[in-house]
């Protein structure tokens, strides 16, 4: 406090000797100085320069560059020279349509989405409940849970497509064990997407976990006794009172597995060598990169690109209203 | 059967006060190791196959370490090391300064959008949150053309290429920096919004009623106090951008590019006709993986903090 009160005079010292200063240089009269000087001193002037060269710079290779691709996807431009942007028409949403590679894409993007989502939280919810009480290690096995999230889609892929081998794999020697299998999971069109989501979940379950640990912490502790004095057992507990009011960590939690979900593209570019996934795993992020980078259709996946962001989008307008009506913008 | 779950249950609802040992107790701490053998088997698959020799790869099985002292090779490590260390510098030489102008830039832009109010603020920092959510799918065609031929930084700074140190595929490090930076600077400004939201507001107040600039409140008092969540965003950012890998495909573009980061080398490795080199390709995940799990494992805590806001 001591050093903050001598801050404040230095502060108003300062601001004394800036006032002297600029009494002496200011030309023109005193109203035009008064209205330029108000503008001046007006907060969103004063705080431009913190926020402003951050937001050009986002802006450009954010929003700019959205509006350019949805431009590019309303030409038939295939990689030659110059985009034509004199003829724009709607023929590549069209075209897909007409697609039937897109709608495979576009239904496996969400069963990649929503099946991710939906186990992620549930194993990360049941992770964190373990953990949430007295245990010893519970940091140790905290750090092991969260580990995978360290790594990158690239090199989780090198370990997944070892574990789904189809000749000595771990996955096959252990449902071995039960008389299954052996299975090609990532061969077969039938299999490949719940075993990819399978090994995304043990990259992001960690994740979900420190998510719902911090909320069930900041639950207070009367609750859960409250709870029990009622004569709740400790299942109902749970249900009743306490995963109710998890709400909003699974609502931050879930925008953020989409997200990743969303990013899966690098995962199936590893674990296939490249953005050929097998029959069964073609998402709209493969399928954009191939159209674009592979076969040169950049105005069709660019087209694609749209669609993928249509879709992020309908996930976080929802999710972005909601939070400035709860004043947490 | 029943009788036994009835005793669990009342294990469970009574370990806090008896604190003994118990079969919940027991139950509990199973499934809690059987769940660490479940996380780490993947990644200790992928260690002890990296160093089998070709023998002991098919002798034993993928979980298994080699049987005897000659079944261990590090060769598959150091051919790995060979093609991954130009990329590991790349990677480097990217990495340290989009994260450094990242947590800078969104630092800057939380307090003008967090701790000096004015009118439109809200509708700014939509675009900033929402800017966290764009798939990089929506942009990298642009990205590519903006690069690749509008801005050819090769050829507009040729006249650095000449200078010590400084090599003409340090331009395409340059177009990496610039990328990673705006996009990371929507979700660092989120972190230290989250941070800047909870600062006491009277003492900000205070100095600004005294005639502190705004400038000058940033750097004598929002500045010293956030310095945690710098060391925060420091460790996630760093993670980010090491493991991030379509801007290196799509600005890039080829494993044999001098500029080629190390995710992106990592994704071409050991591939042949003949099929994977699964060894290899292993050696290679830990030593691409090694920078992040060494920040991972130095700063768990601060990685925890890093993850949850």
């Amino acid at each position: 406090m001591k050093r903050f009160l001598a801050l404040l005079r230095s502060v108003r010292r300062k601001r004394d000797e800036g006032d002297e200063h600029r009494v002496r240089t200011d030309g023109g009269t005193a109203e035009e100085r008064s209205t330029l000087r108000r503008w001046l001193d007006s907060d969103i002037v004063q705080s431009s320069p913190f926020w402003l060269p951050p937001f050009l710079l986002m802006g450009f290779f954010v929003y700019a560059a959205i509006g350019w691709n949805l431009l590019l996807s309303l030409t038939e431009y295939s990689g030659f020279g110059d985009p034509d942007y004199s003829n724009l028409g709607l023929h590549n949403y069209r075209a897909m349509l007409d697609d039937p590679g897109m709608w495979a894409a576009t239904r496996n993007t969400f069963v990649l989405l929503i099946g991710f989502t939906v186990v992620c939280l549930i194993v990360g919810l049941l992770l964190a409940l373990l953990l949430d009480r007295e245990i010893r290690f519970s940091r140790s096995f905290r750090t092991i849970y969260l580990l995978p999230f360290a790594l990158s889609f690239i090199v989780t892929a090198q370990f997944w497509r070892w574990m789904y081998n189809v000749n000595n794999g771990i996955v096959n020697q252990f449902i071995g064990l039960f008389g299954l299998g052996p299975y090609n999971w990532l061969g077969s069109p039938r299999l490949v997407l719940g075993a990819v989501i399978f090994a995304l979940v043990w990259q992001f379950s960690g994740y979900t976990m420190i998510i719902y640990l911090a909320a069930l912490r900041s639950i207070p502790n009367d609750q859960y006794e409250a709870a029990r004095v009622d004569g709740a057992n400790t299942l109902r507990m749970y249900w009743r009172v306490i995963i109710p009011q998890l709400r909003p960590a699974t609502v931050s939690a879930s925008v953020v597995l989409v997200l990743f979900a969303l990013k899966a593209f690098d995962f199936l570019y590893a674990t296939f060598d490249g953005y050929r996934p097998r029959r069964g795993a073609d998402i709209l992020a493969t399928k954009m990169v191939r159209e674009s980078f592979g076969r040169s259709e950049w105005a069709y996946g660019s087209s694609i690109a749209i669609m993928l962001f249509v879709v992020s989008l309908a996930v976080i307008a929802p999710y972005l209203y909601n939070q400035y009506k709860r004043g947490n913008l | 059967m029943s009788e036994k779950t009835v005793t669990t249950e009342q294990a469970a609802s009574t370990e806090h006060e008896t604190g003994g040992i118990s079969i919940g107790h027991v139950g509990l701490y199973a499934t809690l190791i059987g769940l660490v053998g479940f996380y780490l088997l993947p990644i200790e698959s992928g260690l002890v196959t990296s160093i089998k020799t070709p023998t002991a790869l098919q002798e034993t099985f993928p979980f298994l370490p080699p049987l005897s002292a000659s079944g261990v090779t590090v060769e598959k490590w150091q051919v790995a090391f060979e093609y991954l260390a130009p990329g590991m510098v790349n990677s480097v030489l990217f990495t340290i300064p989009s994260t450094i102008l990242c947590a800078i830039l969104g630092s800057m832009a939380a307090y003008g959008l967090t701790l000096v109010n004015w009118r439109g603020q809200i509708a700014v920092l939509a675009l900033f949150i929402a800017g966290i959510f764009v798939p990089y799918q929506a942009v990298i065609v642009p990205l590519f053309q903006f690069w690749s031929q509008y801005m050819q930084l090769s050829a507009r700074l040729s006249f650095l290429w000449g200078l010590p140190l400084l090599e003409r595929h340090h331009a395409t490090i340059l177009e990496l920096i610039i990328t990673h930076t705006a996009y990371g600077v929507p979700i660092v400004t989120l972190l230290f919004r989250s941070q800047y939201k909870t600062m006491s507001g009277e003492m900000i107040e205070a100095a600004r009623l005294d005639g502190a600039s705004v400038w000058r409140v940033y750097r004598r008092i929002v500045l010293p106090l956030s310095i945690p969540m710098f060391a925060v965003v420091f460790i996630f950012q760093f993670t980010q951008i090491w493991n991030e890998f379509l801007f290196s495909l799509t600005i890039i573009g080829s494993v044999n590019n001098p500029a080629a980061s190390a995710t992106l080398i990592l994704s071409g490795l050991g591939q042949s006709l003949e099929g994977t080199d699964y060894p290899l390709r292993m050696a290679g995940a830990f030593i691409t993986a090694l920078p992040t799990l060494l920040v991972y494992v130095l700063f768990a805590d601060k990685f925890a903090e890093g993850v949850q806001t």
